[in-house]
């Protein structure tokens, strides 16, 4: 090999060695356009709408077949009380499956807390349901990919699959999972994901006769909830956490966690 | 190489292969990667079906109109028309098939849900007519006096 020779090589094996691996891949169409599905839903909940009837989960929990006289539930409502002196009290008595229908707070063990009008500066109630996360830490957690997000952006959990270790539950910042006494396995909200899929609409979204809940496509421009979600203040619960709900909050508060 | 080098390797290798194949029968078909990649879409993909699959058991208003048509169009003027009709009379199911009768809630217990009078300045719950319950005539069925598909006492004196 004389030197021309040489550098002429080395020069080809240089260029060759410039090209990512990435660049060799084949692209696959399917692929693409799974980045970019017609179809994501996402839900607005309206917190100044909201009255605590608790409907909502009444429904939700008769629809899904959530144990109703157990204390657990897919979706539920909280009610804040802020008081003057800056003391925050939350409570959910049973999920609000059966609405809040007394001034009397829950504050845990069976016992109650009785605040006079007079104090209160704020109170409010927020729905709660699963956000869907686009990052959901729920599904990363999953030893045996029991639980997993669909291509319209639904976190479902497969009952035969499902091993009930429960990091899931413990992985959901949002508390939305909880372990289901008859399926022994992880159980959470999916937007009645047998409902949107027939094109109908949630069981709570239905059920709310203010109007308080509405689920849409985020990917059709013209559909009105995501013109909601563009066009006016909307937030969402624990930004910090990177989980991308899509799950969005008119009216919500800094007390809201 | 000497032999009891290879044997532990051969048991080894033989645990390897004997998983491999058995995962080939114990793991499904559909088992793999769907659309969101390996990071969230890892799952096995007839369980989307699964879910598609469950029966729904509130029907909506829309269900209600095909028989009761007359009943969904009146009651939908009253001040009770945002609600819907399974909210108090329970889930359709495949009613009249299957329940013939639903079994409505008449109970208290339903009404104060938006009835009983809280202190909520910041949500809509302020704005609704509310009772305490503990006073207004706490024994009482509501329906005795208020009919619920039109609420409104007075508007209720006009009817009759």
């Amino acid at each position: 090999m004389n030197r021309r020779e040489f550098l002429k090589r080395s020069m080809v094996v240089v260029a060759g060695m410039a090209v990512p691996a990435a660049a060799l891949q084949l692209i696959d169409p399917k692929q693409l356009l799974a980045a970019k599905p017609q179809l994501r839903w996402a839900f607005i909940v309206d917190a100044y709408k909201c009255v605590g009837c608790g409907f909502c989960v009444k429904a939700c929990k008769l629809e899904n077949e959530v144990p109703y006289e157990a204390n657990i539930s897919r979706t539920w409502v909280e009610r804040y009380v802020v008081k003057k002196d800056g003391e925050v009290l939350i409570d959910s008595p049973r999920a609000a499956r059966d609405g809040f229908t007394t001034k009397k707070i829950e504050v845990g063990d069976g016992k109650y807390r009785e605040v006079r009008d007079e104090e209160i500066e704020k109170a409010f109630f927020v729905p709660k349901l699963c956000n869907q996360c686009e990052n959901p830490p729920c599904v990363q957690v999953c030893p045996v990919g029991a639980t997993y997000s669909t291509a319209d952006g639904v976190v479902l959990v497969d009952r035969k699959w499902c091993i009930g270790c429960g990091y899931c539950i413990m992985g959901c910042p949002y508390g939305v999972r909880f372990f289901h006494p008859v399926h022994k396995v992880a159980e959470k909200c999916n937007f009645c994901y047998h409902r949107i899929t027939k094109g109908m609409k949630s069981a709570c979204v239905d059920a709310c006769p203010f109007g308080a809940r509405q689920i849409g496509n985020l990917r059709d421009p013209n559909d009105p909830v995501t013109r909601i979600i563009m066009t006016e203040r909307v937030g969402i619960l624990k930004e910090e956490y990177g989980t991308k709900p899509q799950v969005y909050y008119i009216g919500l508060s800094k007390e809201v966690r | 190489m000497k032999s009891h080098v290879w044997r532990p390797l051969f048991v080894a290798i033989g645990l390897v292969v004997l998983i491999l194949t058995a995962r080939v029968f114990i793991v499904p078909a559909d088992f793999g990667i769907g659309e969101r990649g390996y990071m969230y879409g890892w799952h096995r993909q007839g369980n989307e079906e699964e879910w598609k699959r469950v029966t729904v058991k509130y029907k909506t208003r829309a269900y209600c109109k095909e028989c009761h048509a007359e009943k969904v169009e009146s009651i939908g003027r009253s001040p009770h028309g945002a609600l819907q009709c399974e909210n108090c009379h329970g889930p359709a199911l495949d009613h009249p098939k299957d329940p013939p009768t639903l079994t409505i809630d008449h109970s208290r217990q339903l009404c104060i849900r938006c009835h009983a009078k809280l202190h909520t300045p910041s949500s809509g719950r302020s704005k609704i007519r509310g009772i305490d319950p503990e006073t207004h005539n706490p024994e009482a069925e509501c329906s005795l006096c208020h009919d619920p598909h039109h609420p409104n006492l007075e508007e209720l004196k006009r009817h009759e």
